[in-house]
């Protein structure tokens, strides 16, 4: 198969790459460009936005099903003025008629300025960039990468601190099977001085190749017991902890107590720390920490729109080949 | 033609092909399936005593030289080996393998999910510290006993 090579620069030499596939692409410099987009555009009226992308077509091609990713991508596309087309489950489009997924990508990249792509096969986005005249934006492949998630994960801290270098950084549930806390220790290893705190039940831990792709970039450490480190965190990261994943209900029962927040176990927690989750929620975040000050899960689902309107406005006039 | 070797062991040296000396132990059988089947004559010792390793495996393949992409295998599964290539009784070429950092369509993955067991794309590795190997395109990360099993023969 013919494969083309990516391009060394992006737009105007601005982000080393013209496609978000993985976190394992970003230097702390790409992200810190992205950060910086965002926070540009959050300060900018809509009426003004709305020319960014004026004239441009954005196709979101979702072969899995999406709520908050896909609305804040086509939310994002429509803010700043493109036009969006593209379709929410495969079974609509022409991979149920056994079309190869280079095939429509190849296709719609000749229809569309910029491609965002959630697929359930995992590295779909890497061989959709590298068969795209356009540039790719990849919404989740599998239990793979989601790096959007990732960069507003990063962009709602540094909206909550003003900084991420010297924070300390609780991950919280489910750190085995959860893509999201991976790519997060990833990213948070190319900042300065983050600590990560661990927190999980011992067969739910971080595995051993995400901790090697962080040792020595970043100090963790592990534990099973929130209590113990409560005191020090500047943020929590909660995640779900998925009853499939236990052979044994009885084990789940008793995991999905010890690891679920509520108003309760936050009494001891500094007062400005603040509490995050990917969501959707289910019964890991007790809703009574909703109307407190450490609650920023909401304000982190908004930021999705912003950092994916920056990623669009920086990818907008990227042409591959 | 058989000849004693400095360790005390009898082996018939080739005249014409292409031998590999220094096998890490257990990988002769690795390399007879690279090889694949073939009209030459191949001579495998298992296990025989060895000054640098201690203990070796060796094969010998008359007659024929390794295509790039076999020799490329050899080097990933049993890096350190010697690749010696034989004519008229003389080494004319001596090589070492070495470990490569990137492999290209010689291995599969050991994701069921990932692109390259679904579509026809021809799969890339990183070899990274500790000979573990990531895809490309999944970014899952294969020990040297998997890889080993998933070569593309």
């Amino acid at each position: 198969m013919a494969r083309k090579k990516r391009p060394k620069k992006g737009l105007g030499g601005q982000l080393s790459f013209s496609d978000i596939v993985s976190i394992s692409d970003f230097s702390r410099n790409d992200i810190e460009i992205i950060l910086s987009e965002a926070k540009k555009l959050e300060k900018m009226p809509l009426q003004a936005k709305k020319q960014l992308l004026f004239g441009k077509t954005v196709a979101t091609l979702f072969f899995e099903p999406s709520t908050r990713t896909k609305l804040s991508f086509e939310t994002a596309a429509q803010n700043l003025g493109a036009g969006v087309i593209g379709f929410a489950d495969a079974n609509v489009s022409s991979a149920k008629k056994g079309e190869s997924l280079s095939d429509t990508i190849r296709v719609v990249s000749d229809y569309a300025d910029i491609i965002v792509m959630r697929h359930y096969i995992e590295g779909a986005a890497r061989l959709a960039s590298e068969v795209s005249k356009k540039p790719i934006i990849n919404a989740g492949d599998g239990s793979n990468q989601h790096p959007t998630q990732t960069l507003l994960d990063l962009y709602t801290v540094e909206k909550a601190f003003g900084k991420i270098d010297g924070l300390t950084i609780g991950l919280f549930g489910d750190l085995r099977y959860g893509r999201t806390v991976h790519s997060l220790a990833q990213a948070l290893a190319l900042f300065n001085d983050v600590g990560l705190v661990l927190i999980s039940p011992e067969t739910l831990a971080l595995p051993d190749y995400v901790k090697k792709q962080i040792e020595g970039r970043i100090k963790y450490i592990e534990a099973q017991e929130l209590s113990e480190f409560i005191k020090e965190l500047d943020v929590l990261y909660v995640t779900r902890i998925q009853k499939e994943r236990f052979a044994d209900p009885v084990e789940y029962e008793k995991v999905k107590g010890k690891y679920g927040l509520n108003k309760k176990s936050l009494e001891k927690a500094k007062e400005n720390l603040k509490v995050m989750h990917p969501l959707p929620r289910v019964d890991e975040l007790s809703t009574d920490i909703d109307q407190t000050k450490h609650a920023l899960y909401f304000e982190q689902a908004k930021n999705g729109v912003i950092v994916r309107e920056a990623l669009l406005n920086l990818l907008k006039d990227v042409k591959k080949w | 033609m058989v000849k004693k070797t400095k360790d005390g062991l009898y082996i018939k040296p080739i005249e014409k092909g292409t031998t590999i000396d220094h096998l890490p132990v257990g990988t002769a059988l690795h390399v007879l399936n690279i090889i694949g089947k073939t009209d030459s004559a191949i001579t495998v010792a298992i296990g025989v005593p060895s000054r640098k390793l201690g203990k070796k495996d060796l094969v010998f393949v008359e007659n024929k030289t390794l295509s790039n992409e076999q020799i490329a295998q050899i080097a990933l599964i049993a890096p350190g080996a010697t690749l010696n290539i034989i004519e008229k009784n003389e080494v004319i070429l001596k090589s070492r393998l070495e470990m490569p950092k990137k492999v290209v369509g010689l291995i599969t993955c050991i994701n069921p999910k990932c692109i390259t067991n679904m579509e026809s794309v021809e799969t890339i590795f990183y070899i990274e510290n500790n000979a573990l190997a990531r895809c490309h395109y999944c970014e899952k990360i294969m020990s040297k006993d998997d890889y080993t099993a998933r070569l593309r023969l």
